[in-house]
């Protein structure tokens, strides 16, 4: 099974491509998708999904949107590991499909067909 | 149901005679004739805020701003003594702009130690001297001194830097703003350095947009859906009621009562608020604002709880703070009689965890939804207005600003014409 090697005695293994903390070791097959630095590219991301895929991931996510942030808080914003950072921007993306999954059910906000508001500046991370 | 007392002349608008009630004319928000007016009569003698302090941390941060309306771009400096400057961003030797990147309609910003001309490198210090001069020798009874970049009247007020482009200014700032203005100085504006700025180009006149922004009789219609049916229905049903307007010379204030999302029946909210604990009002959690009290002239209804007080200074500029502990701002820069650019931008108090971040970016995002849905409708009232089907509309009481601002808007016209024929 390439990239997976044992983690530890008596454990089990460990993807050494996961990018999220072992702990939400289940949330690793939407990282490809969700797992966006910016804004800009998580509402394009967005507009570009299928309702479906919006909804399954968010159905996924949202009950461990609790126990992320408390895992989260274990550190400092400016002093964060890779992995906490990714899980971070999978909270982001929850926040960015929840508007279409609770709100519209479509990816655009109805009758804002003609209107752009660009996110030029936004905190880090 | 009156669930505010209203003035006793019976209404926010009476208590404010000079405003009328009768319909108002939109002709300003459709006429490029108005629209060349009001470059002369408003953007070029009015205070205007082109941004924060925060902007330029250290001696000789910069940035560079369009000012379409007023045919310039400027450049704001920290200068070597500290200070905010500005200057029009015009090289003195043959009007190259002095400071652009690749584009010289867009913006920029950063740090230097001079400005040098992408021309011929004619070189200003960051007072704006002309300090060196490529071939010096080749010029004719060239004094240096003459040279310097050409000022532009420029103030801070509590951490925001106002700029005017008169040749004197005929108010100093803190005058120009008034006592209302003023009355919130001390609110914790410098400790909300986390920041989130959006841009749009919007389709419609610039006082369309803050028209959107001045009333909320529209909020519980044409936001109905951001909200689940059991909150919106009721939310429409009850209509809306700000419990206090005021105006104040050029400036407007609408200030409105809050809610406590956090007490209301689980089907009144989204799951995602729940989640983050977090809204549109902003954080269900205040965080420290390292004051004892707010200023006086913050909720001056003595709401509790308080939404937001939203401070419209004229001409293109509001300041809006929410009872949650944060704040943001709106800028309103026409580009033509049809057409400006919408800056919003948000102000919190830096989150310490990632759990109070979580929380900004649901209050930042449902920001954005929300501005989405009035901008839209924006340019379907623009393309209507333009089609002078209808030249009178009646506004209600609670639209007593919008009325105001477009009074306010006619009677610099109509000063500055004044002025422009006695002179």
């Amino acid at each position: 099974m390439v990239g997976r090697v044992p983690a530890r005695p008596g454990g089990g293994v460990t993807d050494v491509t996961a990018k999220l903390p072992r702990e939400f070791a289940d949330l690793e097959p939407f990282v490809a998708d969700w797992c966006l630095p910016t804004e800009p590219e998580r509402y394009d991301k967005r507009l570009a999904s299928p309702m479906d895929d919006m909804q399954t991931y968010y159905d996924a996510i949202t009950p461990r949107a609790e126990a992320a942030m408390t895992y989260l808080d274990r550190y400092s914003l400016d002093d964060m590991p890779e992995e906490a950072v990714n899980l971070l921007y999978m909270l982001y993306s929850m926040i960015m499909v929840s508007f279409p999954v609770e709100c519209w059910h479509q990816q655009r906000i109805p009758d804002s067909g003609a209107a752009h508001i660009d996110c030029l500046v936004a905190p880090v991370p | 149901m009156v669930r505010w007392p209203k003035p006793s002349e019976g209404s926010w608008t009476e208590h404010y005679p000079e405003l009328g009630t009768e319909p108002v004319s939109y002709e300003d928000s459709i006429s490029p004739e108005l629209y060349e007016l009001e470059r002369e009569a408003i953007f070029k003698r009015g205070w205007l805020n082109v941004g924060r302090v925060d902007l330029l941390p250290r001696t000789g941060s910069y940035f560079t701003k369009e000012i379409h309306v007023a045919k310039t771009s400027i450049i704001v400096v920290r200068d070597r003594s500290g200070q905010v400057a500005a200057f029009h961003n015009i090289c003195r030797h043959r009007g190259n702009k002095l400071v652009w990147n690749d584009f010289p309609g867009e913006e920029t910003s950063g740090t230097c130690r001079q400005f040098i001309c992408k021309y011929h490198a004619w070189r200003y210090d960051l007072d704006g001297a002309l300090n060196f001069v490529q071939q010096e020798g080749e010029f004719f009874d060239l004094d240096k001194n003459d040279y310097g970049l050409v000022p532009v009247h420029c103030d801070v007020w509590e951490g925001f830097i106002f700029v005017n482009l008169a040749k004197e200014p005929e108010q100093p700032l803190r005058e120009f703003l008034g006592p209302m203005v003023t009355s919130i100085e001390g609110y914790p504006f410098d400790k909300m350095t986390e920041r989130w700025h959006y841009r749009s180009e919007v389709k419609a006149n610039w006082k369309l947009y803050m028209d959107a922004f001045q009333e909320f009789y529209h909020a519980p219609v044409l936001h109905a859906r951001q909200s689940p049916a059991k909150f919106s229905n009721a939310a429409q049903e009850a209509g809306f009621e700000a419990p206090h307007y005021r105006i104040d010379g050029p400036h407007r204030l609408v200030s409105t009562a809050g809610i406590r999302a956090w007490e209301l029946d689980q089907d009144m909210r989204k799951p995602i608020e729940d989640i983050c604990r977090s809204g549109l009002f902003g954080p269900w959690d205040i965080p420290d604002l390292g004051v004892d009290k707010l200023p006086d002239g913050v909720n001056p209804a003595k709401c509790d709880p308080w939404g937001l007080d939203s401070f419209q200074l004229f001409p293109n500029f509001t300041i809006l703070i929410w009872g949650q502990g944060w704040y943001l701002t709106y800028h309103y820069w026409p580009t033509s009689y049809n057409s400006h650019v919408f800056e919003g931008t948000l102000y919190f108090v830096p989150a310490k965890t990632p759990r109070e971040r979580i929380a900004h970016e649901l209050t930042a995002l449902t920001f954005k939804e929300f501005g989405l849905q009035d901008a839209n409708t924006l340019e379907a009232t623009q393309t209507m207005m333009e089609s002078r089907v209808v030249d009178r509309f009646p506004l209600g009481d609670q639209e007593v600003l919008c009325r105001h601002l477009h009074k306010e808007t006619a009677k610099w016209l109509d000063e500055y014409q004044r002025g422009r024929v006695g002179a």
